[in-house]
């Protein structure tokens, strides 16, 4: 059951990819390239599911994450963070900072489809939780 | 009359009574009793009288007889000395105990440098001038003791045998008092006390005999008087020449007589009593000489003609039937000749031993191979002075059997005095002039004794030595060279014609090479101590008593050592010697120890030096000095150089500091690179496999998506290539490997061909504005790199010039040294935080409009620095603008 995705790249042809990749599995994809105005874009939108890159023009992936976990509506988003920095400090700074999943470039297109499949099943389960509890 | 053999016995009394006083003297001494009295100012001018020898005693009146007044020459040149040179006797004092000094033969060698040639030839010339008049006191004995066995013919009287066991028994005197113990320093109490005994013996004698001849014989005063004016003594007329010369040598022969050196310098126990002695021994020359007219007078007069004037003391009285009295005068002469002989051959002894036996024996012993044992050499240097004690006196028993003991008693004395007084010259020199030189002395030296020798000693004592016609008509009938009318001075008296000579040329050679000689540094130095003596040297008290001396020790112990540990020290020795008190006894061993603790503190050299100089009571000698010198010198040399090493260890420090900096700047810039690097390779490496992985797996594309896909991989393969040929080029141009192609080329076709690169299948809209004419320069420089640069900016303009109308404004303008080419565009120019980091590696405006990784600018920047030139952001005027400044050192000729 797929649902709606915002993907936060600067890298044109990256989130051409996975926009490819997602809507053909049937989610709704919003493509934003900058990072200074992510935050309202991904307000605005009220995705089930943000992809964020780290380097983004106008603010980096961690401080987005960072103002995400703020709002309480999104405290439970789940996030798939991608970065083409393999270094393993980034890895676990995003982790603090609230990010579900964390992806390092290049990546095969099963591992984005698989990624974004359980991190749906999960909030799902967990919302089901909430709700129940 | 008195027989031989009670005078036998009353000399063999004498002497006995002579040897007693002199052994309780050195027992005293060496239980450190007695010692105000043996050190006293009055018997320190006793033994000054040793200057009044048989000679005085006996001769002065056959002087007066022969000569009238003029013996009181050999008196007033002593009594000038005592009383207007008494500052230089203190002087001559003080050296000689500062220096440790022995005997005159080692003041002139520790003066010109420890010069042993110098000592060997003041000690041959001191034995050839003394050895005739040691004779003279052996013939004085022989002469009185004849007239006693002339008046006793029952006993047949054997000269030869009497003087040998004089001289023997002087010798065994010698030998028994002056050579018991080594050190230069101690005093011989034992013979100092004897000589000071005999002075006074002589004294009694000789006013006995004048108060006998003046009350006694004449019947008073004024009678006295006329007898004189009546005796042939009244008619003698003044030889000014002769006085003033016969003067000259008294008062020469008291400061340079190695006996009187000794009395006056090696046993001087305080150099005050210089004071005293500079009156009191006059006084003593006045009482002495005061009855030698009268004498003489009434000797002429009562006696016999071709009576010996110079046994008139004693013959005078014997002929009155005074038996005591004439015994008291024997007793005079006896203690006049042997007290001379008694210190001429300790002191002789001394020079002989330190100067020539001892260094011969040394050499001998190291050409042996033997190492010199410290016990061995003190045995071997005892019997060196005794040997050469044994040796003088037998030199002067041969002299007095071969001369016969003809000659007047006072010509001998004369002419030893002269030959005596060439040391004069060197010696006052050495105290007062610091530039006077071992070679000046040595050269004067030579020269007045050479003339002494040939003027007087051989024409006057060994006659035979010359031929008549020698004499008379000079060697090889050379006129000028007779010896006793050199260079044609004829008429004067032989003394004076020598004195004259042998003085002044003496003199004039002492000064002449003195000036035109170099002194050595240890000439330097002695020459500074012996002049300044005064400044250097401890004060002019004795040497008393052992626990000032320890306090001394305590008190500079203090200083080095530090309060407590010094005062630990002194108790843990004092204990250890069972002594109560805090203060230990100075023994050896206690100094040594002292000397081994304070070396660890001041070093081995100035310790002793300050030791010595404490208990010897002496200055620190030269040695002394130069061995704290070297040793400070040493530890300046080794402490600069630990400051050196200490200066360049810090010094390295710092660089290993920066080094370190520097390297970890290196480490952060290093993984900060590959850190960009891997993510500049990541990204179009993802873009790759994401499509090339849709593809693969037939997603079911229509052709118009598969052409697009594919496109994209290809794009960002050649993205991938590009970033990879801008990684190496920047390598290359980083690391300062690259070969610069030096081409000749206009500029305006360097940027022709960059723009058409630049721009080439872009669809352009940006207008590139030149001046063609101020582009007509020929440049000299790689022109494919330059090129590079230019494409650079060009594709940058063409990239990031948002405005509507873009254009590139190319301008060319000329500096001193250098060619500007400045690229403007008319864009919205670069953001101001960017514009620090525009040129370093991987800066990009934005990512999306930048086809490169940022790596474009940077390759601008270093191909422009190897090209000698530079690259640098225009102020913001609008739009971006870039200054590429060349160097003009590559050839530019202006085609205008």
């Amino acid at each position: 059951m797929a649902g709606r995705v915002v993907l936060i790249e600067d890298e044109a042809n990256i989130a051409e990819a996975i926009r490819f990749l997602l809507s053909r599995e049937g989610w709704t994809v919003d493509v934003h390239a900058d990072g200074s105005d992510a935050l309202a874009v991904i307000e605005a939108a009220a995705p089930d599911l943000v992809i964020l890159d780290l380097m983004l023009p106008g603010k980096s992936g961690m401080e987005i994450i960072r103002e995400i976990r703020e709002i309480e509506a999104m405290a439970h988003l789940p996030v798939l963070m991608l970065t083409a920095r393999g270094q393993l400090k980034d890895r676990e700074m995003a982790e603090r900072a609230g990010v579900t999943r964390f992806m390092t470039k290049p990546f095969s297109n099963a591992e984005v489809l698989t990624a974004v499949r359980d991190l749906n099943a999960q909030a799902l389960q967990s919302a089901s939780a909430r709700g129940s509890g | 009359m008195t027989s031989l053999n009670l005078l036998a016995m009353v000399s063999l009394g004498y002497v006995s009574i002579l040897f007693a006083v002199a052994f309780w003297a050195d027992r005293m001494a060496l239980r450190g009793r007695g010692a105000r009295f043996m050190g006293s100012p009055l018997i320190y001018t006793l033994s000054l009288s040793i200057y009044c020898t048989a000679w005085t005693f006996y001769g002065a009146v056959g002087y007066a007889a022969r000569s009238g007044m003029e013996y009181i020459t050999i008196y007033l040149g002593p009594t000038l000395v005592m009383i207007g040179w008494w500052w230089g006797l203190r002087k001559l004092v003080r050296v000689g105990r500062s220096q440790r000094i022995s005997s005159i033969a080692d003041l002139l060698s520790a003066r010109y440098g420890k010069s042993n040639v110098l000592a060997i030839g003041v000690t041959l010339l001191a034995v050839v001038g003394v050895t005739p008049y040691i004779a003279l006191q052996l013939q004085s004995i022989t002469l009185s003791v004849s007239i006693f066995a002339a008046a006793d013919p029952t006993r047949s009287y054997n000269e030869t045998g009497t003087v040998f066991w004089i001289a023997s028994g002087l010798a065994c005197f010698a030998i028994l008092f002056g050579t018991r113990n080594l050190n230069a320093n101690e005093r011989h109490h034992g013979v100092v006390m004897a000589v000071a005994l005999e002075a006074v013996v002589k004294l009694i004698a000789l006013v006995a005999v004048g108060i006998f001849v003046v009350w006694g014989l004449a019947g008073g005063v004024s009678q006295t008087l006329a007898r004189i004016d009546a005796s042939p003594l009244g008619e003698w007329q003044v030889n000014g020449g002769r006085w003033t010369a016969i003067t000259f040598l008294a008062a020469a022969a008291f400061v340079c007589l190695p006996r009187m050196f000794q009395v006056m310098v090696v046993e001087n126990e305080d150099e005050r009593h210089l004071r005293i002695a500079a009156w009191a021994f006059p006084t003593y020359l006045l009482l002495i000489s005061i009855f030698v007219v009268p004498i003489a007078a009434l000797g002429l007069e009562l006696l016999p003609q071709g009576s010996n004037p110079d046994l008139f003391v004693l013959t005078l009285p014997l002929s009155q039937g005074e038996n005591g009295l004439a015994m008291l005068s024997f007793l005079g002469g006896f203690s006049s000749a042997t007290s001379m002989v008694i210190v001429a051959a300790m002191s002789l002894s001394t020079m002989v031993s330190n100067h020539i036996v001892m260094p011969i024996w040394l050499r001998s012993t190291d050409a042996f191979g033997g190492a010199s044992v410290s016990g061995d050499v003190r045995s071997v240097v005892l019997f060196a002075r005794r040997f050469s004690i044994a040796a003088i006196m037998a030199l002067g028993y041969a002299y007095y059997q071969i001369s016969g003991g003809g000659a007047a008693l006072a010509a001998i004395g004369l002419i030893s005095f002269s030959g005596i007084s060439q040391i004069l010259p060197a010696l006052v020199g050495g105290l007062f002039w610091r530039g006077a030189t071992r070679a000046g002395a040595l050269a004067g030296l030579f020269v007045g004794f050479s003339l002494w020798g040939y003027t007087l000693l051989l024409p006057e004592v060994a006659g035979g030595v010359f031929s008549a016609s020698t004499l008379a008509e000079g060697p090889f009938g050379l006129a000028w060279l007779r010896p006793q009318a050199l260079f044609g001075i004829e008429g004067l008296d032989p003394i004076v014609h020598c004195v004259l000579w042998s003085m002044s040329l003496n003199v004039l050679a002492f000064c002449l090479v003195s000036v035109l000689s170099f002194p050595s540094p240890m000439e330097r130095l002695q020459g500074a101590q012996f002049v300044h003596v005064f400044d250097h040297s401890a004060g002019p008290g004795g040497w008393t008593g052992s626990v000032a001396q320890s306090e001394d020790l305590m008190i500079m112990s203090q200083r080095i050592l530090g309060p407590q540990e010094a005062q630990s020290f002194f108790q843990a020795a004092a204990d250890r010697q069972g002594g109560q008190g805090a203060l230990p006894e100075p023994t050896p061993a206690f100094l040594e120890q002292l000397e081994r603790e304070l070396s660890a503190s001041i070093g081995a050299a100035a310790a002793h030096a300050m030791i010595g100089q404490i208990v010897s009571g002496a200055a620190v000698s030269v040695e002394d000095l130069l061995a704290v010198a070297d040793e400070s010198a040493q530890l300046l040399e080794y402490s600069s150089r630990l400051e050196a090493q200490s200066l360049e260890l810090s010094r390295t420090a710092r660089q290993l500091r920066e080094t370190n900096q520097k390297l970890t700047q290196l480490s952060e810039q290093k993984d900060a690179f590959l850190s960009q690097v891997s993510h500049e390779l990541r990204t179009p490496m993802t873009s790759v496999r994401a499509f090339s992985e849709i593809l693969r797996d037939d997603w079911g594309l229509r052709p118009e998506e598969q052409h697009k896909y594919a496109s994209i991989i290809h794009d960002e393969a050649l993205r991938l290539t590009r970033l990879l040929n801008d990684l190496l080029d920047l390598s290359v141009l980083e690391s300062g490997q690259v070969t610069l192609h030096v081409s000749r080329r206009r500029l305006s076709d360097v940027l022709d061909h960059a723009m058409s690169s630049a721009l080439a299948g872009a669809e352009s809209e940006l207008k590139v504005v030149r001046d063609r004419k101020t582009e007509a320069i020929e440049l000299e420089t790689d022109v494919d790199r330059l090129s590079q640069v230019f494409i650079n900016l060009i594709a940058n303009a063409q990239k990031y010039c948002t405005a509507p109308d873009p254009k590139l404004q190319i301008g060319v303008t000329f500096e001193e040294q250098v060619i500007h080419v400045d690229l403007q565009d008319n864009g919205d120019g670069i953001p101001a935080d960017f514009e620090k980091v525009i040129f370093e590696k991987f800066s990009r405006v934005t990512p999306e409009r930048a086809g490169g990784a940022g790596l474009g600018l940077a390759i601008c920047r270093e191909i422009m620095r190897r090209l000698g030139g530079d690259i640098s952001l225009l102020p913001r005027q609008g739009g971006a603008g870039f200054r590429v400044t060349l160097p003009i050192q590559t050839k530019i000729e202006e085609i205008l």
